[in-house]
């Protein structure tokens, strides 16, 4: 009798696990696509009306902004976040003194929340008391920067901010990825006479590779999924200049009482990330296989 | 990650090495400038922010600020200051990373020491889950939790942490464990000693550095977290980010930006601590947290 529940202790133990990620992910996830196929509005109801909240959704004019600004602000984020990341690892990877600190100031930005990231750049970058101001008291008259308060730049300033976050992490991940290098490789090309910037940039930055895969997943992941920072610099504003899918899921479901579309732009947001990750894992795992 | 012994360094001249000490010091201003506008700022005056620099230090240090974010702002309808929200993320942020942490180190040592037909798939489900972007599960939660009669409480903050955290704790450990070996957990039940007891005496002794990894992850990630709290969190149960959101951007009253910067200084604390702390352990979390398989 003791074997028998040694035998079965195993999967005993898994179950709760597994039961909870089964409903509260996967279950939630069918109960959210079913809501985006009925007519829910302040609660769930069970009316079906097949894709009309897509159909809506699409037509909307604050959806096609909400794409746009992640289009604009995703594709920056990854390709600064990547560049910067990259530029920063490899000026460390120099054998620099007092690398450990450096390291850590350019890392610390992840370990805050984005609502404490999006108060300081909010403020900093406020016409009346931050940058601009400054200026102007050190007798630069004439700045002007206003992109926070300006319906058409007020993205960019979500831009800068996330970067400033973001940005230490991929150099942290690029690091690594540097670090093993075989020196055995470079001292060859060397000994064939080939320059340092001719190095990194026919031999090193191609074997970054999965690197680039990897920040790119993580980038594109956590850009989608943005709403923090959007919340806390601006709220959306000026207007509805720097709305998001998530910023808009929200509105849609709790504030706006049109439950059936929030759910539906729920289902994209998460039809966005996966189309994303899942090839991404399955080849991580497929691969992880391989080398065992 | 500090193998200071690296060879793939240019062979460059000190004009070059110059120009990578320059430009790595101007970036370290850059990431450090905001941290720094957060701490002078919070110990001005609210006159000298609005008529001066906000890239100088005060000129006359003042705790006001300090003292009014913690016990005396206004916060919603209450002039608590932000002690009872940091109390209430505290209250949620323990248990959370507990759970989560303890179910983690059990489901990787199932997963890697007492495999059964289906495992792999349970764990590439538990996986994935932790990319799903939770706008997803923020309508049938809330549903849940009613019924549940843990809507607007810190019990029902608990659960959601404690259950979107599953995936990552579950795969740090499973990694981990991956690499423990295998005949010694073998050895030990030939010589009779139960699943728990392999657990307990095996390989959580051994668990050091990845329970500390785990643990700083989970800590963070819910700190810092802000979604679940804005839409489960009720009147007594809100966390430090909805409440330091509340007060900056509350559209009453005059905006007193020291109390803000001092506000925000109060919610990192506790992660900017912990990370200086321990970075390296923050580090290999990262890692983990990107490169999977």
């Amino acid at each position: 009798m003791r074997d028998r529940l040694q035998d079965w202790l195993p999967r005993i133990v898994l179950a709760p696990s597994f039961l909870a990620i089964l409903v509260f992910v996967y279950g939630f996830i069918l109960y959210t696509g079913w809501l985006s196929m009925t007519d829910s509005r302040m609660l769930p109801n069970n009316d079906f009306i097949g894709l009309d909240n897509y159909v809506k959704l699409f037509a909307l004019k604050h959806w096609s902004i909400a794409l746009k600004n992640l289009a604009i602000f995703g594709t920056l984020y990854i390709v600064i976040c990547s560049c910067l990341g990259l530029f920063l690892a490899i000026m460390l990877d120099q054998q620099i003194r007092n690398e450990g600190f450096i390291r850590t100031v350019y890392l610390y930005p992840m370990a805050i929340s984005f609502i404490v990231t999006g108060v300081a750049w909010k403020w900093f970058l406020d016409p009346g008391i931050g940058l601009e101001n400054t200026m102007h008291q050190w007798g630069w008259e004439s700045f002007e920067f206003k992109w926070i308060k300006d319906r058409n730049m007020a993205i960019y300033t979500i831009v800068i901010a996330a970067v400033w976050q973001s940005s230490g992490y991929v150099m942290a991940m690029f690091l690594a990825g540097l670090r093993g290098v075989d020196n055995e490789i470079i001292k060859a090309a060397q000994v064939d006479g080939a320059s340092g910037v001719l190095i990194y940039r026919r031999i090193i930055i191609p074997m970054m590779r999965p690197v680039f895969l990897s920040a790119f997943v993580v980038l594109t992941h956590l850009a989608i999924k943005s709403y923090d920072l959007v919340v806390a610099m601006t709220g959306g504003g000026p207007g509805r200049a720097t709305e998001v899918p998530a910023t808009f899921m929200y509105s849609y479901t709790f504030t706006r009482n049109q439950m059936g579309v929030g759910a539906s732009s729920a289902i994209i947001m998460l039809i966005m990330v996966f189309s994303i990750v899942v090839p991404y894992l399955y080849s991580e795992i497929r691969h992880g296989e391989k080398n065992r | 990650m500090s193998h200071p012994s690296q060879e793939n360094a240019i062979n460059a001249g000190s004009l070059t090495r110059i120009l990578i000490y320059t430009l790595l010091i101007f970036f370290v201003i850059y990431y450090l400038l905001p941290l720094w506008v957060m701490v002078s700022n919070s110990l001005k005056t609210l006159d000298e922010i609005r008529g001066g620099d906000m890239l100088a230090p005060p000129k006359a240090i003042t705790l006001e600020p300090w003292r009014q974010a913690w016990s005396q702002t206004q916060i919603g309808v209450e002039a608590t200051g932000l002690k009872p929200y940091f109390i209430n993320s505290i209250i949620m942020v323990v248990p959370a990373v507990f759970l989560s942490t303890f179910l983690g180190a059990l489901n990787g040592y199932v997963m890697t020491k007492w495999e059964f037909p289906g495992v792999n798939l349970i764990f590439g489900l538990m996986l994935l889950a932790c990319f799903i972007p939770f706008q997803i599960v923020l309508i049938p939660m809330a549903r849940i939790l009613g019924m549940l009669g843990l809507a607007g409480t810190l019990g029902g903050l608990i659960l959601v942490h404690t259950v979107y955290g599953l995936g990552f704790t579950t795969l740090f450990f499973r990694n981990y464990y991956a690499a423990f070996p295998t005949e010694l957990v073998r050895a030990a039940q030939i010589d009779g000693a139960t699943f728990f007891q392999v657990f307990w005496r095996i390989l959580i002794p051994s668990s050091g550095p990845i329970i500390v990894v785990t643990i700083i992850w989970q800590f963070t990630n819910v700190w810092n977290d802000f979604l679940f709290g804005a839409s489960f969190s009720g009147y007594d149960s809100t966390p430090i980010t909805v409440a330091l959101n509340n007060l900056v951007n509350s559209s009453t009253g005059v905006k007193e930006y020291n109390v803000h910067f001092a506000g925000a200084i109060l919610a990192a604390l506790p992660t900017l601590i912990v990370y200086i702390v321990s970075g390296r352990y923050f580090v290999r979390g990262l890692m983990a947290g990107a490169v999977k398989g």
